[in-house]
């Protein structure tokens, strides 16, 4: 079934190449990924239309022209308060309030932001959507009603055939994104970009509800010591009763 | 980083007052702002008629004027068009500079020592350029470009140049010059004929200089010769840029010696016209990548629609392109210095001698202050220089300023960044020495550097 809406979520990131430039935020890599993978469906006739959409303050808008540029066709911006706390709770709670509006067949995002690496938002969606997920993709193949999806996980490749609409999130190998070419940087300041007020979405309401998540600390990994050798196994199991592991 | 709005497009710092006085310049974005400062500029220049010479007002930034003048320029300020800093990019310009950057580094810098050793450019970049829209920068939407601004062309080959002066000149000579030449002198047939197959894989070539005429180039002695309705091209060009690669090249040639450089004649032909033989190239110190050959016609028959312009202007037409060519070679030799100085800082701040590192030294930070300094200046020498001409204002004198200063800033940068890497930055495994090999042509193409100050001599003894 050619037609399919798709719905990508584009998170505003700091840069992984941060170096001296100052604080230099990018589209975080698992979105584009995500996004690739949408404009691709779009190339095959598989997709009809790609929307792009972030939650954030309006500097996100920066993030949503480059998707555009990238290949999507229309973007939106659910814009909340400066200051206001977005995380995956919010994010899920505000594209699922937009996909009822919009009503895509297939919503795309990526696995995690290289920010907070929580890796929730994709799963808390689906769950809110009451919708399938599959998680970790890295192949998408949809099939008229269905989408077939091949997941990464520790065991190894895992294939689910899911019915439309669900939710996907994209990994690593899903593809190789492409650069935004000159001439698509120069249309995309002529596709639409919409801005919606998160308080549609997330109940309103002031004060706004505080955050559920609170980093009480961030600190580095302490230095790798040195490991130990044994011989065996009977030794090993010594060592680990001796440091009271087991 | 400055979000800017659409209306405010940062422009050059001082407006100019042109030699015919009071004339309003065309200035980016409304006809109000084109009127205000015309109002402007025609105060100044009455005050100026009033007084001698050397008590005229001194060339401030407008924000001085705008304070005192407010009540006649209502609306300067909203219009924006002239107190943003220099390094403010439109939104478009700055995703372009991103995916370049992106594309510099990933598709590109992976194959510059092999590209530098074999002296030869791979067709995987030469490719790449073309399918990013590089080529086409500032080219209409209708021969396939993408109708972006001159600027972004700067800013394009900066990036390119941090990685590889030598590609920044590919995309340098086709956006300033070949594609420059199509829009600016050719008919509509030409147009139609020529633009879209530069714009989608064919690369130009520009045939000026000859073993005999380099600075002096309107004494060349390629002769075209008129038979009914077509012309017989013979002589031989030498120091031709991206000769190797090209498809299209344009062949200054003079039709009638008797009248010295007004015969000079700009003629477009094609690589596979016969008699048009492409010599070996050469083995050069620096940007080896990009290929520098001689060029020889021998009968080569030219039909008379080939003609770009007039017959007898195409000196007119060379100074022309060469122009705003000077502020791209400008941003090549900017780019140049800035990479191998991005390149070398962390080193020193990682290289620990004496138990600190070499950038603790108070020498080594006097040092590389300067450098930076000059660098910063020549970045804005030349980013001024490209708004004055995208503005349509004079900016002759300011281009050649910009090539000079980029140039000599070039040379000193990767001189010292060579130093300060110490033994490393003498050997091939670092990339430091190529960009030393690279800088020295700045000084010399397209305008050598006493060309260019005869040049800025010349726009200073007109306006005193």
């Amino acid at each position: 079934m050619a037609g399919l809406r798709v719905l990508v979520g584009v998170k505003r990131v700091i840069d992984y190449a941060v170096k001296t430039q100052g604080v230099k935020h990018s589209l975080n890599p698992f979105c584009e990924i995500a996004l690739e993978e949408g404009v691709r469906l779009r190339e095959r006739g598989a997709a009809a239309e790609v929307v792009a959409v972030s939650v954030g303050t309006r500097v996100c808008q920066e993030t949503l022209r480059t998707a555009l540029a990238l290949g999507a066709d229309r973007g939106v911006l659910v814009e909340v308060g400066e200051g206001a706390a977005v995380g995956p709770r919010e994010a899920a709670a505000a594209l699922a309030g937009l996909a009822g509006r919009l009503r895509p067949h297939l919503v795309l995002l990526g696995k995690q932001a290289i920010d907070d690496d929580c890796n929730q938002t994709g799963q808390l969606l689906a769950a809110m959507l009451d919708w399938p997920q599959g998680t970790f993709a890295s192949r998408v193949e949809p099939e008229g009603e269905w989408v077939r999806v091949q997941r990464e996980v520790d065991g190894g490749l895992e294939t689910l055939r899911l019915r439309l609409p669900a939710v996907l999130t994209a990994d690593l190998r899903l593809n190789e994104p492409r650069y935004a070419t000159l001439p698509n940087i120069m249309k995309a300041k002529k596709k639409p970009l919409e801005v919606v007020a998160a308080s549609e979405f997330l109940g309103g309401g002031s004060p706004p509800a505080p955050p559920r998540l609170r980093v009480l600390k961030l600190e580095e990994p302490p230095p790798r010591g040195g490991g130990q050798r044994v011989d065996d196994v009977p030794a090993l199991l010594e060592r680990l009763r001796a440091s009271g592991c087991i | 980083m400055f979000v800017v709005p659409p209306a405010a497009r940062p422009g050059p710092l001082q407006p100019r007052e042109t030699a015919a006085g009071g004339v309003a310049p065309a200035a980016a974005g409304s006809k109000m702002a084109a009127a205000a400062a015309g109002g402007w500029l025609r105060n100044c220049t009455k005050l100026k008629r009033n007084m001698p010479a050397y008590l005229a007002p001194w060339r401030a930034s407008p924000c001085v004027f705008r304070s005192s003048k407010s009540e006649l320029m209502p609306n300067l300020a909203s219009d924006g068009v002239v107190c943003a800093p220099l390094q403010t990019f439109t939104e478009e310009e700055t995703m372009l500079k991103n995916m370049v950057t992106k594309f510099a580094q990933e598709r590109v810098a992976p194959l510059v020592q092999k590209m530098d050793e074999n002296s030869k450019m791979e067709d995987s970049v030469i490719q790449g350029l073309f399918e990013q829209g590089l080529m086409s920068i500032a080219l209409g939407e209708e021969y396939g470009g993408t109708g972006a601004s001159f600027f972004s062309i700067i800013l394009v080959v900066e990036e390119l140049a941090k990685v590889d002066p030598a590609v920044a000149l590919l995309c340098e000579l086709q956006n300033t010059l070949t594609n420059k030449l199509f829009t600016t002198y050719g008919t509509e047939e030409q147009k139609r004929t020529y633009l879209p197959r530069v714009a989608k894989d064919t690369i130009g070539s520009f045939c000026l200089s000859e073993a005999g005429s380099g600075s002096d180039a309107f004494s060349l002695k390629t002769r075209a010769e008129k038979k009914g309705d077509y012309y017989i091209i013979n002589g031989s060009k030498m120091w031709i840029s991206l000769a190797e690669h090209a498809g299209i090249f344009f062949v200054m040639a003079n039709t009638d010696p008797s009248l010295g450089y007004r015969g000079i004649t700009c003629f477009i032909v094609d690589r596979d016209t016969e008699g048009l033989h492409v010599g070996k190239k050469e083995d050069k110190l620096g940007i080896r990548a990009s290929s520098t050959c001689p060029v020889t016609f021998e009968n080569v028959k030219v039909p008379e629609t080939n003609i770009l312009g007039q017959v007898g202007q195409g000196y007119k037409y060379a100074i022309g392109m060469l122009n705003t060519g000077r502020i791209g070679i400008a941003a090549q030799m900017l780019g140049l210095a800035q990479g191998c100085f991005d390149h070398t800082i962390p080193y020193t701040k990682e290289r620990v001698q004496f138990g600190k590192s070499v950038f603790d030294f108070q020498g080594m930070q006097h040092q590389i202050a300067q450098v930076a300094t000059q660098l910063e200046a020549a970045r804005l020498l030349t980013y001024n220089a490209a708004r004055l001409a995208e503005t349509g204002r004079p900016f002759i004198k300011e281009a050649s300023m910009a090539k000079y200063y980029t140039a000599e800033v070039a040379t000193l940068t990767t001189s010292k960044c060579i130093e300060w890497m110490g033994g490393v930055g003498f050997t091939k495994n670092y990339p430091i020495e190529k960009y030393y090999r690279d800088c020295k042509i700045g000084t010399i193409y397209e305008g050598t550097s006493n060309i260019q100050l005869s040049t800025i001599a010349k726009s200073l003894a007109q306006e005193y």
